[in-house]
């Protein structure tokens, strides 16, 4: 019952997919003579609109864009939310504090507000300047805030610190499930506190950070869209431009979530092979590849009939 | 004379108001296999840690190979030692777990490589040859490369014996190394100590295991509620123990 339900749902929901309706307009042709009219139907979700901007030169910058801002802003929030998480751990009461003040402001205000703060900088600060502290008078560099930080910069920029606020609590999560016994194994061999984490501590705790990692990524590919905001020509720029001058709105976001969900197919795999990678030692087995699974799969149905016609 | 390998006056350890050492005095000379023995939570294991300085001592003196351990005598005062110098302090100093701690994500021989390569900067493919030969050592041949979930725990054991040699230690420490094993693998990693100590390797062992200690050891300690009750030589006190608490606690344990 429950089953068939599910069934007729699912095959409405394909059907609509792959509906045409009537466009509203007609078209006449004259067949031996007389002239045949009847209604044009189009695609209701206009797939024929979707598939001549897939490729589009645009729309591929745009993905280019999404690619390399989410790349940027992830190794950022990575490489930043590591040492905030073995921050946050360390027994000196100034660096766990500001470690725990930096995620407390960047996980308290929303990502938007932050990347809007970022774009416009310039209306606080005209410059950067490196130098001493408190002084004006050394100064070694100097740069123009609307030259540092571009639209693309200040995505970057904004993404990638307020990932670091989040991706530092996963890694901290995943340093605590570490034995401790191992940090005294690494420290009875002479390892340094940061010997032990990058060649023990780490790499165990890669098991444990990746899947809410691959979900950090997964989210940051989506949470670039809002830089449309700033300018930032990524894909969601790129398909409303579009759509702004055909009027295809609808195709267009079409286009954009096609473009989304492949990314995020892609990085799924992936994920699956670096959880893998780390398993190794957790596990005595490592679990087949899909592949592996499906080339199993085949030589079982393969040899299934003729393990029969031998019994027989 | 020689210096001891170690020696402790007085050694002192609490944890906020629990005093698990109590003053503690003990010297173990250069290829001395000494057992500490004693009923749970009588300090032995803090002890031994405190010898690496896996804990820190609050008061009293303790030296290993005539060094202070965890702080250095300049100008009549005692200075800590940085983190740099008490690693290169450790790695002088092999350690054996109850737990084993082996490395779960490297083999066998990346555990035993990991410490001489990335500690003393050793030549790895020198450190490898080494490795081979200190699991053979162990009795370990054609392991190089489980991982330690693919192994026994005695087999682990005699890794983790195996990666402490591999830094070439002055000290050999082992906490309670049998007491996470099953009966029937014990053997076979007191075969290994019993080997090393033959060998003339000072070490510092907590066991329960009397047999090891009666047969291996050149002398025993027994510790009760973090003071030293008795020593002397294992042959002796652990058959003719003289005070009643000793006696008490080899009725339990034999």
């Amino acid at each position: 019952m429950a089953s068939g339900v599910a069934l007729v749902l699912v095959a409405m929901l394909v059907h609509t997919l792959f509906s045409k309706i009537p466009s509203g307009a007609t078209t006449c042709h004259l067949i031996n003579g007389v002239k045949v009219c009847h209604a044009v139907f189009v695609w209701r979700f206009g797939w024929n609109i979707v598939f001549s901007y897939v490729f589009n030169t645009f729309v591929l910058q745009g993905v280019q864009m999404t690619l390399f801002v989410t790349a940027m802003s992830m190794l950022i929030g990575f490489s930043l939310g590591l040492v905030l998480a073995v921050m946050r751990m360390s027994t000196n009461r100034l660096m766990s504090g500001i470690a725990w003040l930096y995620t407390w402001f960047f996980r308290g205000t929303p990502v938007y507000v932050q990347l809007l703060i970022w774009f416009n900088i310039a209306v606080l600060y005209q410059n950067f300047t490196l130098g001493v502290p408190f002084s004006h008078a050394w100064i070694f560099y100097q740069i123009n805030s609307n030259s540092l930080f571009t639209v693309v910069r200040a995505a970057i920029f904004a993404f990638g610190l307020n990932e670091a606020a989040y991706f530092s609590e996963i890694a901290r999560g995943g340093l605590l499930a570490i034995d401790e016994g191992q940090l005294e194994a690494a420290k009875s061999l002479g390892m340094t506190r940061g010997q032990a984490l990058r060649y023990i501590i780490v790499p165990q705790a890669m098991r444990v950070i990746i899947p809410p990692s691959g979900n950090e990524v997964i989210s940051m590919l989506k949470t670039t869209a809002i830089a449309v905001a700033i300018g930032l020509p990524d894909i969601m720029y790129q398909t409303e431009n579009i759509a702004a001058t055909t009027y295809q709105v609808v195709p267009m976001l079409i286009t954009a979530c096609l473009w989304y969900i492949t990314i995020t197919t892609v990085l799924s795999i992936g994920q699956f092979y670096v959880e893998r990678h780390y398993a190794k030692g957790a596990l005595r087995q490592l679990p087949p590849t899909p592949i592996a699974r499906l080339r199993q799969d085949l030589s079982r149905a393969w040899q299934a009939p003729r393990r029969a016609r031998v019994s027989r | 004379m020689t210096t001891p390998m170690v020696e402790a006056l007085g050694v002192r350890k609490s944890y906020g108001a629990n005093h698990v050492l109590k003053g503690v005095d003990l010297s173990v000379a250069r290829g001395e296999v000494t057992v500490l023995i004693g009923p749970s939570g009588s300090g032995k294991s803090t002890l031994l840690r405190c010898i690496n300085h896996l804990e820190k001592h609050d008061a009293g003196q303790l030296r290993v190979d005539g060094e202070l351990v965890g702080y250095q005598l300049r100008n009549g005062k005692l200075y800590e030692r940085s983190e740099r110098e008490l690693c290169t302090d450790r790695a002088q100093i092999g350690m054996v777990f109850q737990r084993f701690n082996l490395f779960p994500h490297l083999t066998a021989i990346e555990n035993i490589t990991i410490g001489p390569v990335k500690v003393l900067r050793a030549n790895e493919e020198a450190t490898r040859t080494k490795a081979r030969e200190l699991l053979a050592r162990v009795g370990l041949v054609d392991k190089d490369d489980h991982y330690p979930s693919q192994l026994s725990g005695g087999q682990q054991q005699r890794v983790a014996i195996a990666r402490a040699l591999a830094m070439d230690p002055k000290l050999m420490l082992f906490d309670e190394p049998t007491s996470a094993l099953d009966p029937e693998l014990v053997g076979e990693v007191l075969e290994v100590m019993k080997d090393l100590a033959r060998s003339g390797m000072t070490m510092v062992v907590v066991t329960h295991e009397m047999g090891f200690a009666r047969e291996v050891a050149t002398s025993a300690y027994f510790l009760d509620q973090g003071v030293i009750e008795e020593s002397g030589d294992p042959r002796d006190i652990l058959v003719h123990p003289k005070t009643e608490r000793l006696q008490n606690f080899l009725s339990k344990v034999l």
